[in-house]
């Protein structure tokens, strides 16, 4: 008994020492998609995300950073390794207090914006007047209380793309996890997106981990850039941006903003040039 | 900007009164046709509207129509439901297992093609004269599709729908009846109402063939007695009833098959 509680102060000390323990943790990490030819996709990989950090993932595409996001959410399976959500195993079911932004268009034709975003709270324990109440905050942060009662048909894709954040914002993730979000979206609706993302970040507290294919958006947005080589996929870079917590898409005429685009494009060139050789003339499939 | 929610609601009026007008013009032309058909093949094969209508007005209002027509209802009711729940839920499950359902689609199809007629025969040494054959036949003609179409609407469900309801922690029961079924909804609605006419087809040959009641067995009936006012009469009723229903089916599509069943979407 003493010596568990020993034991225990000294996690408590080890800890303070090392700040506080990560939200997310990767350890040796893989993938390897089976078939006739199995694609590995993801070689053994580590990766620890810091509590309130905003996370983003750049790579080559086909480097396998959706693969990455799918183990870390519990989506998917690792082939190998261990992921830990707050210290507990994921293990092919999405923790509690993990939220997920698809690239493609998730909300539901079938409901509107306001049943799209209250369906979030459907399944959970949260209190009808509470959520309520959280439905009508996340609506109204994300722009959309002049919509509520429109189908998703009627609105245009960023919109659409913020009724699925909205879902997500309800249940009040500590962990969100947005896989290419703005992907097909215009550029100046991205920069806009950008902007909302992180006052919803600084709002939330909530830690972040972006999935991106452009280099701008990661190095406006995030505390830290993690590079990924070619498939199979592992980091080859982690940036340190050191932007402060209070930032906007202004910072874009910073010249370090542009140290920093060129230092992920440098690392990333040679990779996205192996990924194309690797496909082929012509692009992928 | 909430103005994108009420255009539609806008619109509507008009576009239901311009709806009425064409419905009238559309109305007088199948009246002119009819008389125009009636005056070309002549009295023996086909009465007037006049005729017709005079006939139906006192056919109506006696106790013989009333009963075969509860008989076609109770057959055509029977039928539609047995094919709907089953068709669906057959659909269902062989959309969402894939093998099963690309070994079982050509198979469907093909028995689709087969005129069901020929199948007629059977139908009464199992099942006997009267209403379960009738049934039976109904079902035969009407499953087929709705399970086609419900199989198709769930393989090509969108996938990211799929991830979302397991983002969101949803149990497989309730991402079935939450998710899959809403989405596939609109597509299950055109099936029953291919289902349904379908249906409504089976029913009405069985009578035609072997049967003492229903409106396919009167028409039989007119004809052997040669009674035209009477098949043409019933022909009348069926069309009417059958247009009725395929309004509410449409009805049915635009409430409940969501945006995507307005153009907007298209």
């Amino acid at each position: 008994m003493t010596a568990l509680v020993q034991r225990a102060r000294m996690d408590d000390t080890l800890a303070e020492a090392v700040g506080p323990p990560p939200v997310v943790s990767l350890r040796a990490v893989t993938r390897v998609y089976p078939g006739v030819k199995p694609v590995e996709a993801l070689a053994p990989t580590d990766l620890d995300l810091n509590p309130g950090e905003f996370f983003s993932v750049v790579g080559p595409s086909g480097c396998g950073k959706s693969t990455l996001l799918d183990v870390l959410s519990g989506l998917g399976r690792p082939t190998s390794g261990t992921v830990t959500f707050n210290g507990q195993a994921v293990d092919g079911v999405v923790p509690e207090g993990v939220g997920i932004v698809f690239q493609e268009d998730a909300s539901f034709p079938w409901l509107t914006v306001r049943d799209n975003v209250a369906f979030g709270l459907k399944h959970s324990t949260v209190p009808a007047d509470e959520s309520q109440r959280r439905v009508d905050h996340a609506l109204r942060f994300m722009g959309l209380a002049d919509f509520a009662g429109a189908y998703p048909a009627q609105l245009s894709g960023g919109m659409r793309q913020r009724v699925c954040i909205a879902r997500t914002l309800v249940t009040r993730p500590s962990l969100i996890l947005l896989d290419e979000p703005f992907g097909a979206l215009d550029q100046q609706t991205r920069l806009l997106m950008g902007d909302e993302l992180l006052r919803l970040w600084r709002e939330t507290g909530a830690t972040i981990l972006l999935i991106t294919h452009a280099l701008d958006e990661a190095a406006m947005l995030s505390d830290r850039v993690g590079v990924m080589s070619a498939r199979p996929g592992r980091f080859i870079d982690m940036v340190e941006t050191g932007w402060p917590r209070e930032r906007d898409s202004s910072i874009v005429s910073d010249p370090r903003f542009g140290e920093i685009t060129a230092r992920l494009w440098s690392r990333l060139r040679a990779e996205s040039l192996r990924a194309m050789g690797a496909q082929g003339p012509g692009g992928g499939r | 900007m909430s103005a994108t929610a009420d255009v539609p609601a806008r619109t509507t009026p008009a576009r239901r009164r311009s709806g009425s007008w064409d419905g009238l013009i559309l109305l007088v032309l199948a009246l002119l046709a009819w008389q125009g058909m009636h005056l070309y093949v002549g009295e023996a094969a086909l009465a007037s509207p006049v005729k017709t209508l005079t006939f139906l007005a006192g056919f109506l209002r006696g106790p013989v129509f009333w009963g075969h027509f509860a008989a076609t209802l109770a057959a055509f009711g029977w039928a539609l439901l047995i094919g709907a729940v089953g068709g669906i839920v057959i659909g269902l499950v062989l959309g969402e297992r894939r093998f099963a359902g690309d070994v079982a689609e050509p198979i469907l199809a093909g028995l689709y093609a087969i005129p069901k007629v020929t199948l007629y025969p059977m139908i009464l040494l199992i099942f006997g004269l009267g209403m379960s054959a009738k049934v039976a036949f109904g079902v035969i003609h009407g499953i087929i599709p709705i399970i086609l179409f419900t199989m198709g609407a769930v393989k090509t469900i969108s996938p990211v729908l799929l991830r979302a309801a397991r983002a969101m922690r949803l149990t497989r029961r309730q991402t079935a009846l939450e998710v899959l079924v809403p989405a596939v909804l609109p597509e299950i609605l055109t099936g029953l109402r291919i289902g349904f006419s379908l249906t409504f087809l089976g029913v009405l040959i069985g009578e035609m063939f072997a049967s003492q009641r229903g409106l396919g067995f009167l028409i039989v009936n007119g004809i052997n007695l040669h009674n035209v006012p009477m098949t043409t009469g019933m022909i009348l009723v069926i069309v009417l009833f059958a247009l009725a229903a395929n309004g509410l089916l449409l009805w049915l599509h635009r409430r409940f098959g969501g945006p995507s069943a307005t153009p907007e979407h298209a």
